[in-house]
């Protein structure tokens, strides 16, 4: 019988919360970048998320990312509405806190996810058509990879990938899933001709700071116990923040001037890159990867931008390219110094973990890039994925949900 | 006559402007805040990544109704005072106006535009006076 702990259980609670804050905090880093006529439809996409994901999870979700495994490919049903899962711990996941804390905290990652590839549909998306996305996303895309990666007999947990809280089932996923979407569902009316510009940076900003703040929940609660992994996890955080938005600083001030828009999109990718290998590197290889994390998101943007691509908010190009970079190093950075559970990357002698993280990410990539578009292109036949022009035109506030963000 | 001259130029030049005019004695004037560009054509942002172009750039637009004969001075004080040299400082418009109405007491034309202090009572030999706060708007 395992013992319940109360101060990891604690810490797991308040994580969970820190991590649920992120959400809403995505929906301001977003809303400051669109025109104010989307404003509060971009925020919505972020928040009715929580709804929406919340119930898909207690109902459906969590079994099919944690229930016991079904060939390593999807979990079985017996976590079907929360059942099975309560005060007492499971051995399997968190040995010394109840399995319903373990449940609820991951329950605000799966929210997250489906929130963070909003930035692609933003100010031409059709709500209806969002939401029926979301909750088959979440069910297609990110239960199975949650299941591969984290779940006891998931294909890529077998083969010792290491994700520690979620570079490849978090932000690879949403990253490449935001591309393929943007691919359906086409471009802004105006993309490329008239400036879309941010209606509100400090808003962002905003955003950006919290989703920082939340972050400390997000990978130092993935440590599942309030303990010195828990600690490492929470500084490799801070420190790869801090070095990919002052790297971001001087890329962007080299192309015109250190553009604060441009810190706090460094600061957040940063964070997605530490974000699989935060419990598994020294603070030092914190400062390489966050900053190494700036420039493969700062000119993915720029590329991006290249192929005339209105991904609007760059999700492929700071989480998805950010957690690539991010579960690469941690195939390169990672050391059983950090974490005895770990395993060693290619700088600490140990070369075919780089392999693995290499395997991860492709199968990973593939997966969420394929299921979405398919899922994309069903949605846009049955019930269109966009607005009308004239929608378009007099925003998604006012069209879709009959409000307008100021009086 | 009476005319309507229409200034419009940098947002950072109006209280400059203000001071100025206020110093000859115009007193009534109204400010709404444009978007547009001439010659200019726009200016580089910093974003995300590198810079983007807008070509709607912000400036004021301040509007004064006055008699004919002052016209001439008005607009040297607010060219002199608008001016930086560089591209973009705007331009100034005058038109005719076919009547005023001062909508408290009902007077017109000429009358409806004077005040106490302004522009006219100056050249008559009177005194300048401060603009008064009132305490309800």
């Amino acid at each position: 019988m395992n013992e319940i702990n109360t101060g990891d259980t604690a810490w797991v609670l308040i994580a969970t919360a820190l991590v649920m804050m992120m959400t809403p905090a995505l929906a301001f880093f977003y809303g400051g970048m669109v025109r104010k006529k989307n404003l509060l439809s971009t925020i919505n996409l972020s928040f009715i998320t929580v709804g929406l994901i919340s119930l898909q999870w207690v109902l459906i979700g969590y079994t099919l990312a944690f229930g016991t495994s079904q060939g390593g490919l999807i979990g079985g049903l017996n976590f079907f509405g929360l059942s099975n899962v309560g005060a007492e711990p499971n051995a399997d996941y968190a040995a010394t806190i109840p399995h319903l804390a373990f449940s609820a905290y991951q329950m605000m990652f799966a929210i997250i996810t489906p929130a963070l590839i909003t930035g692609a549909f933003v100010e031409r998306v059709r709500f209806k058509a969002f939401l029926v996305f979301t909750v088959l996303w979440a069910t297609f895309v990110y239960d199975p990879v949650a299941h591969w990666v984290w779940g006891v007999g998931g294909i890529l947990r077998s083969i010792g990938a290491l994700d520690f809280a979620g570079g490849t089932v978090v932000h690879i996923t949403a990253g490449f899933s935001a591309l393929a979407f943007a691919m359906v569902l086409g471009k802004r009316k105006w993309f490329g001709q008239a400036v879309m510009e941010p209606s509100n940076i400090p808003l962002t900003v905003l955003g950006a700071g919290l989703l920082w703040m939340g972050w400390f929940g997000f990978n130092g609660g993935s440590a599942l116990a309030a303990n010195g992994l828990a600690v490492n996890a929470l500084v490799t955080t801070n420190t790869a923040a801090a070095a990919a938005a002052v790297v971001w600083m001087f890329l962007s001030w080299k192309d015109n001037k250190p553009s604060v828009l441009g810190i706090v999109t460094g600061a957040v990718v940063g964070l997605v890159a530490i974000t699989p290998a935060a419990g598994f590197v020294t603070p030092l290889s914190a400062i390489v990867i966050g900053g190494l994390a700036a420039p493969v998101s700062y000119y993915a943007i720029k590329l991006r931008q290249r192929w005339g691509l209105d991904e609007s908010l760059d999700v492929w190009a700071c989480h998805g390219m950010g957690g690539t970079w991010g579960a690469l190093a941690t195939g390169l950075f990672a050391t059983k110094l950090v974490n005895p559970a770990g395993a060693d990357g290619l700088f600490y002698g140990n070369p075919s973990q780089f392999l693995i993280q290499a395997l991860a990410v492709v199968v990973a990539i593939a997966f969420a890039f394929a299921v979405t578009f398919v899922l994309a292109k069903l949605i846009h036949r049955w019930l269109g994925l966009r607005v009308t022009e004239n929608e378009e035109e007099v925003g998604l506030d006012i069209s879709e949900h009959g409000e307008r963000a100021y009086a | 006559m009476t005319k309507k001259i229409e200034a419009i130029f940098r947002e950072e030049k109006l209280n400059v402007v203000k001071e100025a005019l206020y110093e000859i004695g115009i007193i009534g004037m109204n400010v709404t805040e444009v978007r547009g560009h001439g010659r200019q054509g726009g200016i580089e942002l910093s974003g995300r990544t590198g810079s983007y172009r807008v070509d709607l750039l912000p400036r004021v637009q301040l509007n004064i109704i006055l008699s004919d004969r002052n016209v001439e001075k008005t607009i040297e004080t607010i060219q002199q005072a608008a001016q930086t040299g560089s591209i973009g400082d705007g331009l100034i418009f005058v038109y005719p106006v076919d009547d005023v109405i001062r909508i408290r007491t009902g007077e017109r034309g000429h009358d409806a535009l004077t005040y106490e202090g302004d522009i006219d009572m100056l050249a008559e030999g009177g005194a300048k006076v401060e603009v008064q706060m009132q305490a309800t708007d």
